[in-house]
């Protein structure tokens, strides 16, 4: 695959990009009030997209019907109060953003389908969408053939960095790494038993998990297990953890399967509050947890960039606004938040370009700052993931999770990383 | 025309119409945007065509023939994928010339079995031979000892969920979950532009009417009648000497390769191939066009791939949150209302009435007419 | 894999693998005896059983709602009172099915597959609708989820134990109703012989009702057993449906005791080998052994010899 060639690494340190997001941070407020007559339609918009003096239209691609939908709601629900608040605002270029939204309903070729009427038939400006890798896989032909832009809210295995993608999530090393460092210095972690649900993004975390586990931290993997997606017995399972005793328990179990794992868990007896053996995830968001209970996770730890309870101002807005248009029952988990940044970086990037052309969005996405994220600040890398900050959330009975490690810098996004493939 | 031509003249009025609409009209109507989808549904008519045959004419109900539709899609598959893995194309990875999704799972040389796949030859073999030799197997286990109805449609639905399950487990080798992605050219022609996808829709329709006039000539044939024969009366077939369980190997050896033709279509319009192709939910959701068709009518199983799919995605597209009731209410309204599906509802209503027309105004039918 | 664990430490994990497998079992039973009694009695495919399962675990949830509202002293016990409401959803549900569905189609079997997966479909979306796509937290009563210690090594889960209880109390139920009562009597004389007990005045139209009735009854009670153990969601339901067909056929069909030596079977078959292989491993082992066996004995481990 030409396209995945490997971006050259911009050095840089925490303090200069501070420094550039303060000055690009300043200037991010400037088109706040951007009007539509300054930036006539035929020069904002040279290949035909769907964009008139007063609208521009976006997709939204998410299941919303089948497995995937349990999953994929929090993400539209986010990427619909974006694009409410940036319209609010006067929208972009000062043109008010229409969405399309079309179902995959959960089924690959589906996702291709709707992909390719959104960029053929309805010529949309770019799509927010798709959660699972095998969704992204499947428009990513489409998006590279006709040329669209895709904002992929998921974290997920990396081993990608495509032109029309920008990755809002973590690629797998910046979930997976600190987290290991942070048991392995503050739990004295020895072994670890990894499990997961068997596909390609808990297969590959996984395998970054076990090299730096053997490689770095000098720490053994027990045991190392897959179950299919939707399996719903994991007394087996927890026996094998018991017989050896790990440390720690990785676990990368996804959907349903999540809640049979955790209740099963706890009703056979290991406590994780008791840490013997500690419990880390990479696959549960405060949005799996309304389905297992927060009674059945608490003392579990997470591996995240972004926690609901998140102390800063940017967090307490979206969280209200969040709550103000979906309902005050709605919990925000890691994607959820992901999904939020989509529209912004959007935004940011047409407002810098002056344009809503993929091409000039793309050139002037890498290095888009938003000081305004509920995680508190993120920066586009050049090969299109986010630098982010790794937090650990301690699971709490009442679904929410205590952050009690956040990494000092914001984390290089490292999609082909050396030494773990 | 006499009795003794290969078509009557409905039936050849009836295959007039269907190829008048699926090589002129469509391709006049619709932009290459949707007749790209319409492609995509005819690789489904394929299966319904088959399960016609299987179940229509030889009463087998298989719930598995998703797996039949994925073996040739997958066949296909393998053979672009490995066109597009050229050591050039694939520089990045540890293992240069291996298809990406195995260098990410630590493979580093191609399996043996997906080496013959380097051959168009082989593949064109394989898409017809792996699923003809699978459903020989499962055949002759099954019908040698009698197993047949409800019983046959369960084991062929388990099947299909073992299928999924290994794909997705062995993802080194069959891309697991994601499936075979990112295909890209057929022996050096670039499959993805619309002018090859308006190709590659005519390729699939003259493939099609292929099937449906071999569909066809078994059914007309001595074997067709003694199928049918025995749908009705299996006993009393076999009593007369025939040896039942051959005929139903053979007419499910047929459907599965016509099943897995299809496989092979789709992947070639879609651009790749996903386990999700293969489960129980499309298996049983195939089974579903040659309902809404007409269990017994060939050109109606055409029909009821072409409308489940059309009202699927115009339904899907308008009401994305409630095309669920509107999908699963038509399988109801199917099965309880009209239990010849489309080609019924032709037989009870349209027929009688064209037969009256012409005989008062001597009118020429204007609709499709249905085989049967 | 055993090299460097004492001999009381093996004994213990055998010991709990063991009950693993008995916990499996009893989910099987569970989940396959509804539909034993409605594909086994009555010759129908109902693909929506799983749906009815999760009608179960959705009122289980709207009950448990209520608990926490109205009687939280009492939360404790809601467990109980959710499973009869389960059974009666779930329950009249099935007869309303019946009713306008399925008495159409006695004579074709193969078409009740279709108009059931139809009806599964909609059944999702109206979940889907009524509950939102999310899954659903159910609070399980804490005296539940916790585990007893039997020897230092030996914990069982309390779950475990319930379910177990619950699919022996199930089964006990069914066979009694089946075996020494009236209307089981009813059950066996229809299926045997439609027409003839027909003649022999029995309302095969109200037997055939209150049987489908009840086989959904008891789906929707395992839902509600399967809040404790697994996930509820608008498609949670598909999930369990392969399992419970293969449970059905392979005990053959008309058999109820053959369902439970076949849930017997493949649970300890499926728990053996998770132990020993990884586990998508050991499910697709177990299902390729299943439907082998089953090509060479089409008629299951128990079969009923019938005149056809």
């Amino acid at each position: 695959m030409a396209d995945h060639k490997k971006a050259p690494f911009p050095a840089m340190s925490r303090r200069a990009i501070l420094a550039g997001g303060a000055a690009i941070g300043a200037s991010l407020f400037l088109p706040k009030g951007l009007r539509a007559q300054d930036f006539p339609t035929d020069q904002v918009n040279t290949t035909g997209l769907a964009v008139t003096d007063d609208t521009v239209q976006v997709g939204i691609l998410h299941s919303i019907s089948g497995t995937m939908s349990i999953s994929e709601t929090g993400s539209v629900q986010a990427e619909k109060l974006a694009i409410e608040q940036i319209n609010a605002q006067g929208g972009v270029l000062g043109r008010k953003i229409e969405t399309i939204q079309e179902d995959g309903a959960s089924d690959w070729p589906t996702f291709a389908e709707k992909a390719r009427k959104l960029l053929v038939n309805d010529k949309v400006a770019s799509v927010m969408g798709c959660w699972t890798s095998a969704s992204r896989k499947a428009v990513l032909p489409v998006f590279e053939q006709h040329n669209g832009m895709l904002y992929y809210p998921t974290f997920y295995e990396g081993l990608e960095e495509s032109p029309n993608v920008i990755y809002t999530g973590q690629e797998a090393t910046q979930q997976i790494i600190a987290g290991l460092d942070w048991v392995a210095r503050e739990k004295g972690a020895k072994s670890f038993y990894l499990l997961g649900s068997d596909y390609i993004w808990p297969r590959t975390s996984n395998k970054i998990a076990r090299k730096h586990i053997e490689d770095k931290l000098g720490g053994e993997v027990v045991g190392e297990e897959y179950y299919p997606l939707g399996h719903t017995q994991f007394n087996s399972v927890i026996n094998k953890i018991r017989l050896k005793k790990p440390d720690v328990i990785y676990a990368i179990v996804v959907g349903g399967s999540n809640v049979s794992f955790y209740k099963q868990l706890k009703a056979a007896g290991i406590d994780m509050t008791e840490e013997a053996p500690l419990l880390l995830t990479i696959s549960v968001t405060e949005d799996e947890i309304r389905g297992i209970g927060g009674e059945n996770i608490e003392g579990a730890y997470a591996c995240m960039k972004y926690f609901q309870s998140l102390e800063n101002e940017n967090n307490k807005e979206f969280v209200a606004a969040f709550k103000e248009m979906w309902g005050d029952d709605m919990v925000i988990g890691d994607v959820t938040q992901a999904a939020y940044l989509g529209p912004w970086l959007w935004k940011a990037a047409v407002e810098k370009a002056g344009s809503f052309d993929v091409d000039k969005v793309r050139e002037a996405s890498p290095g888009i700052e938003l000081t305004t994220a509920p995680e508190g600040y993120v920066k586009i890398h050049e090969n299109h993931h986010l630098w982010s900050k790794t937090r650990v959330g301690h699971a709490m009975a009442d679904g929410q999770y205590e952050v009690v490690f956040t990494t000092d810098d914001l984390v290089e996004p490292d999609p082909f990383p050396e030494g773990y493939q | 025309m006499t009795k003794t031509s290969f078509l009557k003249r409905d039936e050849a009025v009836g295959f007039a119409i269907l190829a008048l609409i699926i090589f002129i009209v469509f391709p006049l109507m619709l932009d290459d945007f949707r007749l790209n989808l319409f492609g995509k549904y005819l690789t489904y008519a394929f299966v319904a065509v088959g399960l016609v045959l299987c179940w229509g004419a030889g009463g087998i109900l298989s719930l598995g023939q998703g797996v039949f539709f994925g073996l040739g899609g997958y066949c296909m598959a393998m053979f672009l994928k490995l066109e597009a893995s050229t050591p050039e194309a694939t520089a990045i990875q540890s293992t240069p010339g291996i298809p990406d999704f195995m260098d990410w799972n630590q493979i580093s040389a191609l399996p043996i079995w997906w080496q013959p796949f380097n051959s168009f030859g082989f593949t064109v073999l394989a898409i017809l031979a792996v699923p003809a030799l699978f459903s020989l197997i499962i055949g002759f286990a099954m019908f040698r000892r009698r197993v047949g109805g409800v019983y046959f449609a369960i084991i062929t639905q388990a099947i299909a969920a073992i299928a999924t399950i290994l794909i997705v487990g062995q993802q080194g080798y069959t891309g697991g979950v994601n499936g075979i992605t990112d295909l890209r050219t057929l022996m050096g022609w670039d499959i993805r532009p619309d002018s090859a996808k308006t190709a590659l829709y005519f390729v699939n329709a003259v493939l099609l009417f292929a099937c449906l006039f071999i569909a066809m000539a078994i059914r007309k044939s001595k074997f067709g009648r003694v199928l049918v024969a025995m749908r009705d009366a299996e006993d009393r077939v076999r009593f007369s000497g025939y040896d039942v369980a051959s005929f139903k190997i053979f007419i499910f050896c047929v459907g599965a390769m016509m099943a897995s033709v299809g496989g092979a279509m789709f992947t070639l319009q879609v651009g790749f191939m996903s386990p999700t192709i293969v489960g129980i939910v499309p298996s049983i959701e195939m089974v579903i066009f040659c309902a809404v068709g007409g269990r017994h009518s060939l050109l109606g199983a055409v029909y009821g791939a072409l409308l489940v799919n059309w009202a699927r995605t115009t339904l899907s597209e308008s009401f994305p949150e409630l095309w669920l009731f509107g999908l699963g209410g038509l399988f109801i309204a199917v099965v309880l209302a009209f239990p010849n599906g489309l080609a019924g509802l032709y037989d009870d209503y349209v027929k009688p009435r064209l037969k009256l027309s012409r005989r008062n105004h001597a009118a020429k039918p204007s609709n499709p007419q249905l085989a049967e | 894999m055993f090299s460097g664990y004492s001999l009381p430490e093996l004994g213990a994990i055998f010991a709990m693998q063991g009950f693993a497998g008995l916990i499996l079992f009893s989910v099987f039973v569970l989940m396959a005896l509804g539909l034993a009694i409605i594909f086994g009695q009555m010759g129908v495919i109902n693909m929506a059983h799983g749906e009815f399962m999760i009608l179960g675990a959705y009122v289980t949830y709207l009950v448990s709602q209520a608990f926490a509202t109205y009687a939280p002293a009492l939360f404790g016990a809601y467990f109980f009172v959710a499973m009869v409401l389960a059974f009666c959803a779930s329950g009249l549900l099935g007869m309303f099915v019946e009713w306008a569905i399925i008495r159409h189609l006695y004579k074709r079997p193969l078409d009740t597959l279709l108009a059931t997966w139809g009806l599964s479909l909609i059944l999702q979306q109206s979940f889907r609708s009524l509950f939102g796509a999310r899954e659903v937290g159910v609070t399980i009563p804490s005296w539940m989820m916790g585990s007893l210690p039997l020897t230092d090594l030996i914990e069982v889960p309390i779950n475990g134990i319930f379910v177990m209880v619950l699919a022996l109390g199930i089964s006990a139920a069914v066979y009694v109703m089946m075996f020494k009562s009236g209307w089981g009597r009813q059950v066996r004389a229809v299926t045997q012989n439609r027409t003839m007990a027909g003649a022999v005045g029995i309302d095969t139209e109200r037997t055939d009702r209150l049987t489908f009735g009840i086989g959904c009854g008891v789906a929707g009670i395992a839902g509600a057993a399967f809040t404790m153990i697994g996930s509820t969601g608008p498609t949670s339901g598909q999930a369990y449906i392969v399992d419970t067909f293969l449970v059905v056929v392979f005990g053959g069909a008309a058999s109820l005791l053959g369902t439970i030596a076949s849930a017997f079977s493949i649970s300890q078959a499926q728990s053996i080998l998770e132990f020993f292989l990884s586990g998508s491993m050991a499910k697709v082992i177990t299902l390729l052994v299943v439907v082998g066996i089953l090509m060479l004995r089409p008629q299951g481990l128990f079969s009923i010899k019938l005149r056809k």
